[in-house]
Parts: C-alpha cells; structure tokens; sequence
C-alpha cells in the first residue's frame, strides 16, 4: 500500500549531519584550519573572494572549508552572506599605477621602464608532480633582489597612449556613481561599468572558454598581453563629515590591459584598442580571459561585426555568474512530479492518436 | 519559535524589503507585467525560489500564517526547507492547511481549495518571460511586450495543431492578464490556469536569478490563449484518487512496483488529507 512520502523534516536534518561527517573525513587526520587554507590554499581564495565580490581572505577561507574545497559553493557561501553585510559608501577608485608591484610583465615590449618583475608565478616551472611536496618540509628561501623594484611604474598602456597609438580611455563617460548589479537588475545594453563588474563576478571557466573562442576564429581581437600587474593598492575612503580621503587599507589585486589591434573605421583612425581585466588577489588567468572578453564586447561599439557568441553582450553576461548558472543547472534536482505528470499524459495521447491513425491506415 | 539572531525580520533588510515591495505595487497596478527588480543573493540556490522567498519576506508580517508546497505537497524537501527558513528568520506561524494560511508560497501548483480575499498566492517562478522559447533575447522580448506583439506565440500553438492535433502544452501555459500582457503562469500544470481567473486571492510571481516580479491582482480576467475551434481544456482523468476518491483533483502517479504496477493520487497533499479526514468522521 503506497503512503504518501513524510518526514521530509528528519531526512534533511539527517542528509546535512551525513554531509558535515563528509566533509570532516576520517577523524584520526587533522582537521583542517581556516589559517592553513587562507595561506596554503591563497590562489582558491582569491578566486573565491573574485568571484563572490568580498576582499575577506578569512571569510573566503572558512567559505572554501564548509564547502569542503567546492570553489563555486565557496563562491555562493561568500555571496549570500555579501548579501546581509551594510553599506558605508564606495571607496574612491583605486590606482593600479601607485601600486606596490610584486609582479608586473609585458608581453609588448622587451623592457620599460621599471622592468619586466616575474614575482612568484607558476610560468616556466615544469610540471612534474613534486614528491618533495608531499613529503613536506620547508622550501628553500627565495632570493632577494639587489635593489627594490622601481616605485613608480608606468603603466604600458599610458605609454603607448603618449603617442596617441592607443584609444584613451574614456573619462566623464560615466560620470556619476558607478552601477552595482547586486543592487540593480542588469538591463542592456549594459554600460562598460556594469559589463566589467559582471565580468569580474564571472566564473572563471566560463569566461577562459570564451576568451578562448575568440583566439580561435569566433571573433578574433589580435590581442597582446599589454601588461600584467599584481601587487597592493591602497583602499580610500572618502567620509563626507571629513572632506579628504583617508586610507582604509590595502588590497592585493591582479591587473590586465590587452592590447588589441584596430585597423579603425571611418570615423576612428587604426590605433591600438583596450580590454581591461581585474580581479582580487592573484589571479591572472581569470584577469586575461577577463580583458579579452570585455574587448570582444566591445566590437558593436568599434563598429565590428557582432558574429560571435562571444562578441554578444546579453549572452555573455546573462551567462557568466556561475551561482545563478549552478542553481538553476542543479534546481532540475527539484521534484518536477506534476510538470512530468502533464508531460505523460500528453504523450500517452499523442502515442494513442498516432497508433489509431496506423490501425486506420 | 525565535527568530535567528544577527538578521532582520524576514531575512532582508527593511530597505531591501521597501524596494521589493515598490516592485509589488508596481507589478500589482500593471497586472501581467513583468517588473525589473535587484533581486539580492539569498541563501538558498538561484532556481530553488529565490524570488518567491524574496516577495514572501516583503510581504509577510508576524501575524500571518504561512504555507508553503513545492509539487502542491508540503512536506517535499524544498518545501520543507523554505517553510523552515521562515520560521527561523521570522518566526511566523506555519501551517498546512490551505483556508488557515494567509500566504502560501507554490512552487508548480496552485491548491484545490479555492482562495478566498485576503489571501496571498506566491508563486516561485524560474523563467518569467513567456516568449523566451521563441526570442531568446530580452531586449526584443520587452519591445513584443510594449507593442503587445504576440503572433509569435499564437503561430507557435498553431502550427502544434498542426503538427499533433492539438496544443503541445500542458503546463506553464500561456495566458493573457487583463486583456493585455502574455503571462507565463510558472510551471503550473494548465489544469490550474483557470485557477486565476478572477481569483480573490492576490497573486505575486517572483523570478530571483531572472530579477523579475509580476502579479495578478484580485478579481482580474486571466485568460489562457486558444482558438475558437481548438478551445482551451484542461487535463482530466479516467480515474479517481485512489486515497480520498476524489475525481476534481489533479492526480500524480506514483509507481508502485516494476511490472507496471502505477496508482493514482492527489498532488494537493492538504485536500487529499481534508477529504480523507471528513470521510472518517462521517464513518464514525
């Protein structure tokens, strides 16, 4: 005899005690702290806090821990708390060419001044499984260079832009506070603002497949790595009763300036185009895939083609946050008894229709 | 039950609630269309009702009653799970009686009980745009809308008359609001369309990941698209509910064994437990 299903209340709190176990693995290992993932595990983190829009290297942490190392669910953890946190006000825009460099390279030129600064990166090593690693033990100290890297470096697109080769970036377009999706409901045409926070705010994946695209025929940019740039900015905070900004501390983010051939339009002489890539912490995968996307966007604006998924704003960024992706993939786990139910009884029909036409026949 | 601490009423914040509810009112003096809202991250899943949660906690006070069924059950798991975070972060009574609530949050049902005034019908929605299989982009979408420009989607029934023989739809039907804009009802079986018609209860549709809330208020014509010839009808059964016999009801089918073995009962949990329970009492 059926019974209705019940007790949907026991078998849930049930289902979450079974996960936390999961998730805690066998007993006899050490627990995991949230200092370890916030320093050993820094890159997830980074992605973590990109993507769920908080500069919180602890919170990103536990984040990753509860979703036992799920980068997305860490993602959307960090989101939905975003969510409750008050607003003080924005900061003023940070300046990417103050900043304290650890790492800063140029695909576009041999040297420039202030240098090509590798800094720790992952580019060059061989990528041979190191056993060492797994036996532990502390690396061998890094070396220290000679002299500190140059205070100020000049960014390489304002060097180009000296000689008028490159487009200017756009001041007094968007005067006005920027827009906020997370406020807002995104609308299109969206302006650059809202496409670089959508952008930044994208799964990472996502936007490495697109930008990939476009490398291979979906929309070509004929991009160069104009410079890459990762170290600390300084957050200002301007408090109206004060009148002056003051520094609230720093960040660590990762810069992208693409550099895109143009051959220019009537109206525009060939000059060098831009897409912009940015993202806390280190990041420069996500910071390239970011910039070459927010370039392919722009090809209605530069009078291109629009040919390309790529190229196409309202599928791009109606498809790049992977919390809303992930939630709606997975929603299919929902019951769907009565929609199926509709779907079975039109089908029954349609099968006894089409076999009473054959019998006729 | 206490409300968790360290958050507000309801979840949201009361500025967040004030925004959604100036989207209420706007959807509710614009019955059918859809309004643009910055829906906010919640903790629970984009496409789990996000929406619904969202326009629930806008609407919701300490004194209301609250239902809530996924499939038109209450204790299915994400019914279950949204009626738990409410009564945690606000504490309001629950119920899963359809004539004690007065709001009941659905997800793809609409209960057999009619609603009376008063009440409050919630629907989760996952997309609102009704002619989104048609015209996947939302800036063409919203002019077919201003230009009440709906051939599309009578062209898209026609030719599945004439491909089956009949309109391949059976729920998430496609209705007119107020003799003016195309409405998806959300995953509703259309054996529920007629539910809206001229309802007294109010009815609020809250779309989450897709930012978008709509309405139908209280006695408004909801009409589902037809021909004269191939008018609208809705699913019917050759059989009763095998638990409380009832013949009104829309049935699901549960599978009983593997040779084929299916039984048939009400999805609406609440009115198959009434009627069992009247039946009784009169036996006794």
């Amino acid at each position: 005899m059926y019974v209705a299903v019940k007790g949907g209340e026991t078998a849930i709190d049930n289902a979450h005690r079974l996960m936390a176990e999961a998730r805690r693995g066998d007993p006899a290992v050490p627990e995991l702290t949230v200092e370890q993932i916030a320093n050993q595990l820094g890159l997830a983190v980074d992605r973590v806090m990109t993507e769920g829009s908080v500069y919180d290297r602890e919170l990103a942490a536990l984040a990753i821990k509860q979703a036992q190392g799920d980068l997305i669910e860490a993602v959307f953890l960090l989101r939905a708390y975003r969510t409750t946190l008050p607003r003080f006000g924005g900061s003023e825009p940070i300046d990417t060419g103050d900043m304290a460099i650890r790492r800063r390279i140029s695909a576009a030129f041999k040297d420039l001044p202030g240098g090509q600064v590798l800094g720790p990166t992952y580019d060059y090593t061989h990528r041979l499984l190191d056993f060492a690693l797994a036996a532990g033990g502390d690396p061998p100290p890094a070396a220290l260079a000679e002299r500190p890297v140059d205070a100020h470096m000049p960014r390489v697109a304002d060097v180009l832009s000296q000689e008028g080769l490159i487009e200017r970036d756009r001041p007094g377009e968007d005067e006005g506070p920027p827009c906020d999706l997370t406020r807002q409901p995104l609308e299109f045409p969206a302006g650059r603002d809202l496409r670089l926070q959508a952008l930044a705010r994208g799964d990472e994946g996502f936007l490495l497949s697109l930008a990939y695209s476009s490398q291979r025929g979906y929309g070509n940019t004929h991009p160069f790595a104009g410079e890459i740039r990762m170290g600390e900015v300084a957050i200002e905070f301007l408090p109206e009763e004060l009148g002056f900004p003051i520094e609230i501390g720093t960040i660590t983010v990762t810069e992208c300036q693409m550099i895109n051939q143009f051959k220019g339009t009537k109206d525009i002489p060939p000059q060098f185009t831009r897409g912009y890539g940015l993202a806390f912490g280190h990041a420069e995968r996500k910071a390239m895939a970011m910039a070459l996307v927010d370039r392919s966007l722009r090809a209605g604006e530069l009078g291109e083609d629009v040919a390309n998924p790529v190229q196409d704003e309202e599928f791009v960024l109606a498809h790049a946050d992977n919390v809303e992706a992930s939630g709606f993939v997975q929603h299919l786990k929902l019951p769907h008894y009565v929609d199926f139910q509709s779907e079975l009884e039109l089908i029954r029909r349609l099968r006894a229709a089409a076999i009473r036409r054959e019998a006729a026949e | 039950m206490t409300t968790a601490s360290g958050y507000n009423f309801a979840y949201l914040d009361e500025q967040t609630k004030r925004m959604i509810r100036r989207a209420i009112l706007k959807a509710v003096a614009i019955p059918g269309y859809q309004v643009p809202f910055g829906s906010r991250e919640m903790p629970l899943p984009y496409g789990w009702g996000t929406g619904g949660i969202q326009v629930t906690a806008a609407v919701i006070g300490p004194d209301d009653r609250l239902k809530v069924i996924d499939q038109g059950a209450d204790d299915t798991t994400n019914a279950v799970s949204i009626r738990r975070f409410f009564a945690r972060t606000a504490g309001v009574a629950t119920t899963e009686r359809t004539t004690a609530a007065t709001v009941i949050q659905t997800r793809h049902r609409i209960p057999e009980t009619p609603l009376t005034e008063g009440q409050i019908l919630v629907y989760q929605v996952p997309i609102p745009e009704p002619l989104r299989w048609l015209e996947p982009r939302e800036t063409e979408t919203r002019r077919m809308h201003a230009l009440a420009d709906y051939g599309a989607m009578h062209v898209k029934l026609y030719e599945d008359i004439a491909r089956y023989g009949r309109i391949a739809t059976t729920y998430d039907y496609p209705v007119l609001v107020n003799d003016r804009y195309l409405m998806r009802p959300s995953p509703i079986p259309k054996f529920d369309n007629p539910k809206m018609d001229m309802s007294p209860a109010l009815q609020l549709f809250g779309a989450g990941r897709e930012k978008r809330i709509y309405a139908v208020p209280p006695y408004t014509k909801v009409r589902s698209l037809d021909f004269k010839d191939h008018p609208f009808a809705v699913q019917s059964w050759d059989r009763p509910c095998e638990l409380c016999g009832a013949t009104d009801s829309f049935l699901d089918e549960v599978v009983t064994d593997d040779r084929g073995g299916r039984m048939f009962v009400c999805s609406d949990t609440d009115h198959c437990g009434t009627r069992r329970d009247a039946a009784q009492e009169a036996a006794e």
